[in-house]
């Protein structure tokens, strides 16, 4: 098990300063703090507060303003990051106010740092700031009492002295802002958490449920242009002429103009932009190999086959244990490419001057977003602002700034502030999508254990990253290897939602439990049973911890009432580590009308310490639905080039009467906590294929599982 | 481009805009009213509902043409102060994870409730089946949308 220890110089990232106005902020920065190894690319010491990407403020009255210093896309982190400051600063939390970094007018020069996102990245920094703060504050008071700081309490935001006396932060708080930052914070035990480990709900949940304007689609400036962009239908075409003839005639329709391969029509309103662009006649020619789903089966059934594989981790001799196995099991899974689907289509605000290129969006890459944008248009980073918006999903889609970029590149051709909206179609289109990616796995079985085990992937652009290939069961099967092998297409590819341990999750654990099936032991032994040889590794590229995987295979079948269902209820099982999470989930399922409903989940996790209950149940029952619904539904084909689904009328995304109840359990620990977005996900499609098995004697290897045999869904 | 007379939220807006528009566009693009939201454009994920005469209806596919001398009611204007026992529940059970088709589900719950003011579970689902959220937050959905109900006990 890699440390994950950081060391964090408190000095780079912590300055105070007294408020004009009264108050005091504290300053820290987060991306920095994360990446020690990482030299900053500016100096800190240069910055204003406005420069830092989070900080806190109090109040002469003792309010506490923190700014949330990540983006936000759902995944609750505005919540759940503040909280880490405000337990160490020791306030209540009904005190606290959280904002995000939000739009200021008057700073352009703002600029926003992405970096890891995390809690895991969060955690020791953020109480850090908290710890810092509170320790300055209460040296402020010590001072003005005359005692020693070491015999001062805290509680809500009240410093106490042996004396009985006591001061409010808010009246503290400029002498505080004067004094030296502490180099030496204590941190507290976790015993001692009084927000840590509570229930607290989504710091916008008022503003989402009274529908006030929070999204990128939702920022308007006066004067400002809607533009729709119409793109080459087909990956691998190139633009040729057109004719706007037709667009320009319409009433609204300000401008219509070539940039690249793409026609930008501009427009008073977003429906006649939307319509005006629909009267464009375009040519296109082919520029490179118009690619189908056809093409891609054989490409990728070929490198499976082949010999161009790339070796990631290799234990022992696969071959030998092969050669001199007594049976082997092999089987191929194949997935498709998926679109992200956020259900607030990608969109930018962009106002591009002489003085200066301002942005304002949904995006999970600021900072890197920026300085493409200047590189793009030749610009000094300096002129560049970016202000995030809080995002209608995220799922990795908004990693990418492409669509910033066409913002930018408009403002700056039609030098008017504008705002690209993509419509669904467009969104659905013009995706940068999860990879369709085949797996073959075989296991060598001799004097009834496992004594090889060799994982093939091919995959369309880019393979799994490096640490994929140390997840269970490497270190667990004595011959051992991972073999990589890809195909570079013109359709563009990116990160999905826990990026390929989202698909293979569902091979490996269909794998295993085919393999207990053919070695005639019970499924879930066999995994315990192998996770019994990692215990102890001195292996240090092993990321997963035997012994926390070994619980929560325990607890979920305790949880789950493993085996001890009704003779109608079909259980299907599935482990998994991934994104430093460790996760067991159970699904059960039942047949009605002859085909398998998925009734219910039990997850069970260990992240760690669970900073905000309320929140992390709701990122794993939403992470095991989103893992169902596209396992079960989730297909893009193409045609020469063309995305085949178009809009949610032929791209089927689960829905309400279609989910199971997820029951969710964290194991109680005091580790420090990981991250809760993704770990949920990639297990769950397994749990339910194991499942369907279990019910209908037929295994699914492929998905979307409802194009998988008519003999399951009819 | 043609004059209309519209009723949002018990307020009179006169607009101009071509008759083809969606509500949808008009309330967001015209009128400023951005609890509304586009997902979809063709009336297949819910997150533009709206009530029409205290109806459920997808404002992204409904030309403005087709509902003059209509009652329309947004997100914006189903209470005055987010208090409705459909939101309450909403911020109580804590459903939104990103948000943005949160407008939508409530429109669609309190819709929903008016006619069937004690639902059971079957019927919840029924009813939601037709808004997609995206993160999946189906099980809170299902938990406030009966939550609310039990207001009308």
């Amino acid at each position: 098990m890699k440390s994950q220890k950081k060391n964090i110089d408190r000095r780079s990232f912590l300055r105070t300063s007294a408020l004009a106005g009264g108050g005091m902020i504290i300053g820290f920065n987060l991306f920095n703090a994360c990446k020690p190894k990482v030299k900053p690319a500016i100096d800190i010491s240069k910055l204003n507060f406005n420069d830092f990407n989070g900080f806190i403020k109090i109040a002469d009255n003792g309010m506490v303003t923190i700014f949330a210093p990540n983006p936000e896309i759902g995944q609750g982190v505005k919540t759940s990051m503040p909280m880490l400051i405000a337990e160490e600063l020791d306030v209540s939390w009904d005190n606290v106010h959280v904002v995000q970094g939000g739009l200021d007018m008057d700073v352009f020069q703002r600029q926003v740092a992405g970096g890891s996102q995390s809690i895991r990245h969060g955690w020791e920094p953020l109480r850090q700031t908290g710890a810092t703060a509170k320790q300055m504050l209460v040296n402020a008071a010590a001072a003005k009492w005359g005692v020693d700081a070491k015999e001062c309490s805290v509680e809500n935001g009240v410093i106490s002295n042996k004396k009985g006396e006591k001061l409010g932060y808010g009246e503290v708080v400029l002498d505080a802002a004067k004094l030296e930052v502490p180099k030496d914070v204590k941190l507290k035990n976790p015993k001692d958490f009084k927000i840590i480990g509570q229930d607290v709900q989504n710091v916008d949940v008022d503003e989402i449920i009274t529908g006030k304007s929070l999204f990128g689609i939702d920022f308007k400036r006066e004067g400002m242009l809607y533009a729709s962009v119409m793109r080459p239908p087909a990956f691998g075409q190139k633009l040729v002429s057109f004719d706007d003839a037709e667009a320009k005639s319409k009433e609204g329709v300000v401008d219509v103009f070539q940039f690249g391969d793409k026609i930008a029509v501009l427009a008073t309103s977003t429906w006649i932009a939307m319509q005006a662009k629909k009267n464009l006649k375009a040519t296109w020619k082919e520029d490179t190999t118009l690619e189908s789903t056809e093409d891609h089966d054989k490409i990728l059934f070929d490198l499976l086959a082949g010999n161009t594989f790339e070796t990631l981790r290799k234990d022992g001799d696969i071959n030998k244990a092969f050669k001199e196995a007594d049976s082997v099991l092999e089987r191929t899974y194949e997935s498709p490419f998926l679109p992200h689907n956020c259900l607030e289509p990608m969109n930018f605000f962009a106002d591009v001057t002489d003085k200066k290129v301002e942005l304002v969006g949904p995006i999970q890459t600021p900072a890197g977003t920026a300085n493409r944008i200047a590189k793009e248009l030749e610009r000094d980073i300096k002129d560049v602002s970016l202000e995030m918006t809080r995002m209608g999903g995220g799922f990795g889609r908004r990693l990418y700034g492409d669509f910033a970029i066409e913002a930018a590149l408009i403002s700056n051709i039609a030098k008017k502030p504008i705002q690209v909206l993509f419509s669904r179609e467009d969104d659905m289109a013009d995706g940068i999508y999860k990879p369709a990616i085949k797996y073959n796995i075989s296991a060598a079985i001799k004097d009834s254990k496992v004594t090889g085990y060799h994982l093939k992937e091919a995959a369309i652009n880019s393979n799994m990253y490096g640490l994929i290939s140390n997840f269970f069961p490497a270190g667990a099967i004595e011959n051992y290897q991972v073999d990589i092998a890809n195909y570079k297409s013109n359709i563009t590819t990116g990160a999905w939602r826990a990026p390929y341990t989202n698909f293979l999750a569902f091979a490996e654990q269909s794998f295993f439990d085919e393999l207990a099936e053919t070695m005639d032991v019970d499924k879930i032994q066999l995994r315990l049973d192998l996770l019994q040889n990692v215990k102890g590794t001195t292996d240090e590229r092993i990321e997963y911890s035997p012994e926390r995987l070994e619980a929560v295979i325990n607890e979920a079948v305790e949880k789950s009432n493993w085996g001890k269902v009704d003779k109608n209820t079909y259980q299907g099982f599935a482990a998994y580590y991934c994104h430093n999470t460790h996760v067991a989930e159970v699904a059960d399922v039942v047949m009605e009308a002859g085909v398998p409903v998925v009734k219910k989940v039990t997850c069970v996790l260990d992240c760690g310490i669970v900073v905000n209950p309320l929140g992390a149940r709701n990122q794993v029952e939403g992470g095991v639905l989103d893992g169902i619904g596209h396992a079960m539904y989730g297909n893009l084909e193409f045609k020469q080039g063309v995305p085949q689904s178009t809009n949610f009328h032929n791209y089927r995304l689960v829905r309400m009467k279609e989910t199971p109840k997820v029951e969710v359990h964290f194991i109680k620990n005091e580790i420090a906590p990981t991250g809760l977005g993704e770990p949920a996900l990639p297990p769950a499609s397994a749990a339910v294929a194991n499942a369907i098995k279990a019910a209908t004697g037929i295994r699914i290897t492929k998905q979307p599982f409802i194009n998988a045999s008519e003999k399951i869904f009819g | 481009m043609a004059k209309f007379k519209l009723q949002v939220n018990n307020k009179s807006y006169d607009i101009e805009v071509s008759e083809d528009t969606p509500i949808l566009w008009v309330l967001r693009d015209h009128l400023n009213l951005l609890g509304t939201k586009y997902g979809c454009g063709i009336g297949q994920c819910g997150a533009c509902t709206i009530h029409l005469n205290g109806e459920p209806v997808r404002s992204c596919s409904l030309p403005i043409s087709s509902v003059v001398d209509n009652s329309i009611t947004t997100i914006e204007g189903i209470s005055e102060a987010g208090d409705h026992p459909v939101q309450l529940a909403w911020k109580e059970i804590d459903v939104p994870q990103c948000g943005y088709c949160q407008a939508g589900q409530i429109m669609t719950a309190t819709a929903f409730l008016e006619k069937n003011p004690k639902p059971n579970s079957d019927e919840i689902r029924d009813a939601m089946h037709s808004n997609i959220c995206r993160c999946a937050s189906y099980n809170r959905i299902e938990k406030a949308v009966a939550k609310a109900a039990t207001a009308n006990s």
